[in-house]
């Protein structure tokens, strides 16, 4: 029997860009952050008309496990998969019982050492074979400007889930001028550099495919004007967060 | 057989050496390939310049308005051509030679199917018909078309005119029958007669019946047939009565056999059938004696593989708008599995995969990987690579196929398949489903049209509509439409066989051949989702002035087929084997097994143009979606919940196939290209291991369609091809409402 609901926002049976293979990816609703440049601000209020068990939701995941493979499985996104815990927990304990690829893609904003949390994220990092996670900003100031929250607790995740030797790809979403300067990018590869367990760092392009979302909602979108990426500068910054270098040899 | 021993230096195996039998032939002898595509070498020279020449001539081509040359004078037969070549002066370098007519793309005047449509053509492309031959065919012979109409009943009629069955080949040839094409290189000519002669010799014990008269006649026709392919060589300067004595020649001796079926036959498929394997034996046999080299044999492939993109014929514009951009369904078969569990991918199957790198993509001939999860994980992913890249290639399940039709089956069109050289098909378009619903619902009269079409059974008079009366009414009236459908189709198939018989194919088949009855169903998707609308949500009428229903207002969701929802997709299992068994129990012409097809071609946008709004919310007039594909828009769960619904049809239920084209856009697919091949094998795997049947794929976003549509004269999209319902078409070569019907499907992007 399942303890806990789940409220859902959307499925994408085809995924193939958020974990390795072909992937199920169960959007969870809500966020807590507010970033800019967000394509889905439909997932940021805590609660959706979809509500789901952990069991009925994974004996649907388990329809498309012929197209998984060796490599594919299921991904939980959002949102901000982590702000259901309870949730999250049950349901990847089931998959993990499966014998199935668990990664949970994350924004790392939930974090914090409080035992309350930390207690079943240790719990959940038993049960989940990948973590991706999306680092907006390596500057806290600015961090706070893009997204309405603090970095440091999403930096703090990252070390511990290095700290417990928990595998991670790490994503950044380019948005020229306002995380795209060389200082910042090296001040990102800095960190990255400290980190024992990255074995991908991928470069996202901004882009603006969101955008009529948030006229539908009637929220003002604040980074008008702002085109997205062209090669040139993702190839800089791929040079410049060493993305080829990875995954490093230990 | 004085050459044979030399012919067949090196073969193996014993049952092949005493009667016609290919497949033996190939099982004894194939040479299975595991490794990967780099052994694969470029165009050589001569293929650059033929290929550029041909370029040009279809440049020419579309700036003349789709036809380059045609014929108006001589009836296309074997022998009424001189040799063509792509270009006289060029002509040592090709490699393999043969025209449909003298001239290049070219297109001959085939009278049989119809002289009327024959005319037509020519008038539609500015050409005038000659004037003697419009005499000898309406007032000294008839054709295929005006006996047809000689007894159509009134019924017949009215049902065609109002559009329940539509795409009849009672307007041109019925094609879908592929001729053992290699039986010509492996045998020589002389052989396959005298076994002709042997069963005219024992065809009936003398007591005339009319199977026994017909039989006679038709093996008459065979060895005629026969005779005029050894003539047509000889026109070329081949001898072809002896067999093929090595690669070079197995390619020509077989190409000789398609030309003669595409010479005297302008069937809407003329297939090549499965041919990799067999002619990879001759050119592993050439290169280990070191008398071919790889480059040689590429080219050997790439200059048949250019002849089959050369193929015409002169249509008019009703047929153009069922089937656009100009397919002749050249279908080419690769892969599959032996029944001994070795897989048949050869290197040759590598090869004429790479042609789509020598000379780019193209949408003939319809390359088809007859596809398996244990197939060779090289070959899955050159073959995905070649997806990704040139979206020219089709998928269908040899898992599912290979235990009815065996591991010599060939595709005889876009998904249909037949055991070659053993059986033929009847092929016998589609009944409009959708449109038989509405029926249903209005008594027989058509929405559009607003005449008693159907029988005068009660209609519905509630404002809301009912699931089980809806159902009730439905099953009646399918049944009436089965039963019309069937004798339509009987009295077509009778005359084509008096007609426009198609001898050179049938010569190349066995004379005891197994025949099947094609049908096929339209508007699939949209009959379920209106069940599924009447069943789960609310549907009220909307009626004009005479109480006819014309529209329909949906109150509340309902499940659609296309989410893997059973609710939704066990109307549609429903549907398919409903159909299928109000077939079934009819009388067939000449004992025909029947079977049927979900599959459209792009008559869906035909056919959507002649139905009325659907319960589903689909609008009158809007196009249906094609084959088995779910409802545009209707999928909200992603490709692979689309995929799964399709994948629930029974392939036993349809054997004449199911059709289903997905688009994906490449970021989609995986951001590089290691990734993309490699999901796109797991999609693939994951697919027809559940049983599907068939795949079409399309690699490229909406962007591209957009701005091809807008810019046709650009360099890069003078090739650009797409896999549309079956087959593959260059995308400037659609009709514009069609462009805009493939636009306004589901592109399987992500955010």
């Amino acid at each position: 029997m399942s303890k806990h609901q789940g409220y859902v926002h959307s499925i994408e049976t085809f995924g193939s860009v958020d974990g390795p293979g072909v992937r199920y990816v169960i959007f969870l609703q809500g966020c807590a952050m507010r970033c800019q440049f967000c394509h889905n601000p439909d997932t940021w209020n805590l609660i959706s008309q979809k509500v789901v068990n952990a069991e009925d939701l994974l004996k649907q995941a388990l329809r498309y496990r012929s197209y998984w493979s060796h490599e594919g499985g299921i991904t939980i996104s959002g949102g901000e998969p982590l702000l259901q815990m309870d949730f999250l927990l049950e349901f990847c304990t089931l998959a993990k019982k499966e014998g199935i690829h668990v990664t949970v893609d994350t924004g790392g904003q939930p974090f914090t050492k409080k035992d309350s949390f930390l207690s079943k994220f240790k719990q959940l990092l038993a049960v989940v074979d990948l973590f991706l996670l999306d680092i907006k900003h390596i500057d806290d100031a600015a961090h706070q400007k893009l997204t309405g929250c603090t970095n440091q607790n999403i930096l703090e995740m990252a070390k511990f889930l290095s700290e417990n030797n928990q595998p991670v790809w790490i994503r950044h979403v380019l948005v020229p001028s306002i995380n795209s300067n060389d200082a910042w990018l090296l001040q990102l590869n800095a960190f990255l550099s400290t980190l024992e367990n990255v074995e991908k760092v991928e470069i996202l392009p901004y882009h603006t495919l969101g955008v009529y979302k948030w006229m539908n909602l009637g929220i003002p979108y604040q980074l008008n004007g702002i085109d997205p990426p062209d090669k040139q500068m993702l190839d800089h910054a791929n040079q410049l967060l060493n993305t080829s270098s990875y995954p490093k040899k230990r | 057989m004085s050459n044979q021993c030399h012919a067949w230096d090196g073969f193996k195996g014993r049952i092949w050496k005493d009667e016609v039998n290919v497949r033996d032939f190939i099982q004894n002898n194939y040479e299975p390939y595991e490794g990967d595509e780099s052994f694969l070498v470029g165009p050589t020279k001569s293929t650059d310049q033929l290929w550029g020449e041909l370029q040009k001539l279809q440049k020419e081509e579309r700036a003349k308005g789709g036809v380059l040359d045609m014929e108006t004078e001589i009836v296309s037969s074997l022998t009424s051509y001189p040799a063509g070549y792509i270009n006289a002066s060029m002509k040592d370098l090709e490699q393999v030679v043969g025209l449909q007519t003298d001239k290049p793309l070219k297109r001959a005047f085939m009278p049989y199917g119809g002289i009327k449509m024959s005319e037509e053509a020519c008038t539609t492309y500015g050409y005038t018909p000659s004037e003697k031959l419009h005499e000898i065919f309406h007032e000294y012979h008839k054709t295929h078309n005006d006996a047809v109409y000689d007894c159509y009943t009134p019924e017949m009629r009215m049902a065609r005119k109002n559009k329940i069955v539509t795409g009849l080949p009672d307007t041109y040839g019925r094609g879908r029958i592929v001729g053992d094409y290699r039986r010509v290189a492996l045998y020589g000519i002389d052989y396959l007669i005298e076994q002709k002669e042997k069963d005219k010799a024992n065809c009936g014990c003398g007591v005339m019946m009319d199977d026994i008269i017909r039989q006679r006649e038709e093996l008459a026709e065979q060895i005629k047939a026969l005779k005029g392919m050894k003539e047509m060589a000889a026109i070329y300067g081949f001898d072809i009565s002896q067999p093929a004595t090595n690669a070079k020649e197995a390619v020509q001796w077989l190409y000789f056999g398609y030309l003669a079926a595409i010479k005297t036959q302008n069937g809407a498929a003329m297939s090549v059938g499965r041919v990799s394997t067999f002619i990879d034996i001759y050119i592993e046999r050439d290169l280990k004696n070191g008398v071919l080299n790889e480059t040689q044999a590429q080219e050997l492939i790439d200059h048949m593989t250019m002849k089959f993109r050369m193929v015409k014929f002169a249509r008019i514009p009703s047929y153009n708008q069922l089937f656009s951009g100009d397919p002749v369904w050249a279908t080419l078969d690769l892969a599959g599995l032996g029944m001994d569990g070795r897989h048949m991918v050869t290197k040759s199957d590598y090869r004429f995969l790479h042609t789509l790198e020598n000379m780019g993509p193209a949408p003939e001939p319809n390359l088809t990987v007859l596809y398996s999860s244990h197939l060779p994980e090289n070959f899955k992913r050159y073959s995905a690579k070649i997806s990704i890249d040139t979206s020219s290639v089709q998928y269908e399940n040899d898992d599912v196929m290979r235990p009815v039709w065996g591991d010599d089956y060939a595709v005889c069109c876009c998904v249909s398949a037949t055991q070659t050289g053993k059986e033929m098909q009847f092929f016998g378009a589609r009944a409009n489903l959708a449109k038989c619903l509405l029926y249903a619902i209005n008594g027989g009269v058509d929405e559009k049209t607003k005449l008693q079409v159907g029988p005068e059974y009660a209609p519905i008079t509630s404002e809301y509509l009912d699931y089980d009366e809806v159902m009730h009414k439905y099953d009646i009236m399918m049944e009436w439409l089965a039963d019309l459908y069937v004798n339509i189709l009987n009295l077509i198939q009778y005359m084509h066989d008096k007609y426009y018989y198609e001898a050179s194919q049938m010569a190349l088949i066995d004379t005891d051949v197994r025949r099947t009855f094609a049908t096929g169903i339209a508007g699939f998707s949209h009959v379920i989702d209106s069940l599924s609308a009447i069943k789960y949500a609310k549907v009220k009428t909307v009626r004009n002035e005479d109480g006819l229903v014309i529209d329909y207002e949906v109150e509340g969701d309902f499940p659609r087929y296309g989410n893997d929802d059973d609710r939704a997709d066990d109307i549609a299992v429903w549907l398919l084997k409903t159909f299928m068994e109000k077939i079934e129990k009819r009388h067939t012409y000449r004992h025909a097994e029947p079977t049927t097809s979900i599959l459209t071609i792009t008559s869906n946008v035909v056919y959507g143009k002649a139905t009325g709004a659907m319960p589903d919310g689909r609008k009158a007039g809007e196009p249906l979606s094609p084959g088995a594909n779910p409802a545009y828009g209707a999928e909200q769960n992603g490709l692979l919940a689309s995929l799964n619904s399709v994948a629930k049809l029974p392939y036993e239920y349809a054997l004449d196939g199911i059709s289903n084209t997905q688009t994906i856009n490449p970021g989609a697919l995986g951001h590089s290209e290691e990734e993309r091949i490699s999901n796109l094998v797991h999609v693939l795997d994951g697919y027809f291991d559940q049983g599907a049947h068939h795949l079409n794929v399309n690699v490229f976003g909406i962007e591209k369609l957009k701005d091809a549509m807008e810019h046709p004269e650009k360099e890069e999209y003078a090739n650009f091809t797409i896999r549309v319902s079956g087959y593959a078409v260059k995308f400037i070569d659609l009709t514009h409402e069609q462009q805009l019907d493939v636009i306004s499907r589901t592109c399987h992007a992500q955010l």
